[in-house]
């Protein structure tokens, strides 16, 4: 189980400081498909990067099967927006896949088989010896996220992964993503701006507030497992769950603490 | 093509301002007569003794300041403490022109191959040590934090983050040392008169046989362009996922 329990972080500079993140508290079930939604700059890269342990807190903690998370723990991947600069251009498909396999031990026949699997159900057959700069951005991200599934991660972080990508290309790998989290039965807090796509693919989701930043909503979407695109988000359940945290967004945007940042 | 017509232009205008006695031909005898200075010259033994001495002290004195150079920038970029602590002493340094150390050099190795090397490398670390500095700092955040998230060791980020994203910069850097190593190795024979064209130039002058000087400035010259040729295709093979080089690869 990840949990973040009072989590505050304030950004420091010589001049000023900026309170990011205020309070928040929430969980997630081994297993879970949650997604994190709020308005622009409301510190969801922020949250996404303490809960991987790549910047410490504040204040508050974020544990992860009741260990504190005090900098990237083992068993965890993260899928960045920015794939473009999260491959590394240098290495081919096959090797940005195989290096933090090869960074965890893994023995070298199971990492053959972990890279052309996770290759293969994302549906990258043939590129292995092409470099990721080749492939088309929507590509590209499905080489980050076949570099997140071969690592065999039990918690998989995604930070707005689609939010560079077309959107025929962006309903492809949230059908992706819905796919793999149901085979593989990994744990994912998913982060985006988007409330359709939230709300498709959560089971979950978590709408936040305006920095400085609390948890403004929490909604259960009580869709069916199997959905696609055409008929679920047609559906009048989705228009309704939808319709919700885009007021609850509104309402965020609205109720602006006037305790916010002075400068 | 028309690199190649400016090159004949160069040489036309060579053989042409001797004849029309623009310039005295004592001193800068025509193209035509250099060439076969040169032609002489290539069938001596000494010569590619010359030849060979110069370009074993740029090599050895490339190699020390290239592996200098490179640890130390990679050290001083991995560590932030050291970038600030060494930023003015680098600043104090850099400037000192090499051929200022001459009479330090003569005095610690005398004229051989030792005050060469001093020279040389003293120009050439620079070259790569500021390009080395600058590549570290052009290492990508997210890059960086991706390596982190997949718990690469620090040595693992090094070897496989910060140095593919260095290596560029090393060419950039090489490449420049390459052509400096060059010139100090020549400014050192002839000054110092170490063994090599440098001091081969220097005998020629000295005897009047100025079409031969000419001819070995011309070698000076050749080795030059032959080492920045060689310098830019090793940097196209090694490159070839980067782009300033992929454009010319793919397309």
């Amino acid at each position: 189980m990840l949990e973040v329990s009072g989590l505050r972080k304030v950004y420091r500079s010589q001049r000023r400081e900026v309170e990011a993140i205020r309070d928040l508290t929430f969980t997630v079930d081994d297993g879970e498909l949650v997604c994190v939604v709020g308005p622009s700059g409301c510190g969801k890269t922020t949250l996404l990067r303490c809960v991987a342990g790549l910047l410490g807190p504040t204040g508050g903690a974020v544990r992860l099967a009741g260990n504190a998370v005090t900098g990237p723990p083992p068993g965890m991947a993260v899928v960045f927006q920015e794939y473009g600069r999260s491959l590394f251009p240098w290495l081919s498909v096959h090797d940005n896949v195989d290096l933090p396999l090869r960074q965890k031990r893994v023995p070298r026949p199971r990492r053959a088989a972990l890279v052309s699997e996770a290759l293969t159900a994302v549906g990258l057959d043939g590129t292995q010896q092409s470099n990721p700069w080749q492939l088309s951005g929507g590509m590209q991200q499905r080489v980050a996220i076949a570099r997140a599934v071969a690592y065999e991660p039990s918690v998989l972080l995604m930070d707005e992964p689609f939010a560079a990508v077309d959107a025929q290309t962006r309903a492809e790998l949230e059908d992706l993503v819905r796919a793999l989290w149901q085979r593989l039965g990994v744990t994912i807090l998913f982060v985006t701006h988007d409330i359709d796509e939230a709300v498709y693919l959560g089971q979950r989701v978590l709408v936040l507030s305006a920095s400085p930043t609390v948890v403004q909503d929490e909604l259960l979407v009580d869709l069916p497992a199997a959905r696609d695109q055409l008929h679920t988000r047609a559906d009048a359940r989705f228009t309704a769950l939808r319709a919700r945290v885009y007021e609850q967004i509104q309402a965020a945007k609205g109720a602006q603490p006037n305790t916010a940042i002075s400068s | 093509m028309l690199r190649l017509s400016g090159l004949a232009g160069l040489l036309g205008l060579a053989e042409l301002l001797p004849r029309l006695g623009l310039v005295d031909d004592d001193y800068l005898p025509p193209a035509s007569r250099i060439v076969a200075a040169l032609a002489a010259e290539a069938r001596t033994a000494a010569f590619w003794t010359a030849v060979g001495d110069t370009l074993t002290a740029w090599a050895i004195g490339l190699v020390i300041a290239c592996t200098l150079g490179v640890a130390a920038g990679v050290l001083i970029g991995a560590v932030p403490v050291l970038r600030t602590w060494t930023a003015s002493t680098i600043e104090f340094l850099r400037p000192i022109p090499s051929v200022a150390l001459i009479p330090l050099a003569v005095l610690l190795y005398g004229t051989g191959l030792g005050s060469t090397l001093l020279l040389v490398v003293y120009a050439a670390f620079w070259q790569v040590l500021v390009q080395v500095l600058h590549g570290v700092a052009d290492v990508d955040p997210v890059a960086e934090e991706t390596a982190r998230s997949f718990r690469f060791s620090a040595w693992a980020r090094v070897r496989h983050v910060l140095w593919p994203t260095a290596l560029p910069y090393v060419f950039t850097g090489l490449r420049l040392a390459a052509a400096v190593a060059l010139v100090l190795a020549v400014t050192a024979e002839l000054v110092i008169g170490a063994p090599g064209l440098g001091s081969v130039i220097a005998v020629a002058q000295s005897s009047g046989a100025i079409a031969t000087m000419d001819a070995l400035i011309v070698v000076t010259g050749l080795l030059g362009v032959a080492i920045n040729l060689g310098a830019r295709l090793a940097e196209r093979r090694l490159l070839s996922w980067h782009q300033s080089v992929r454009g010319e690869v793919a397309g």
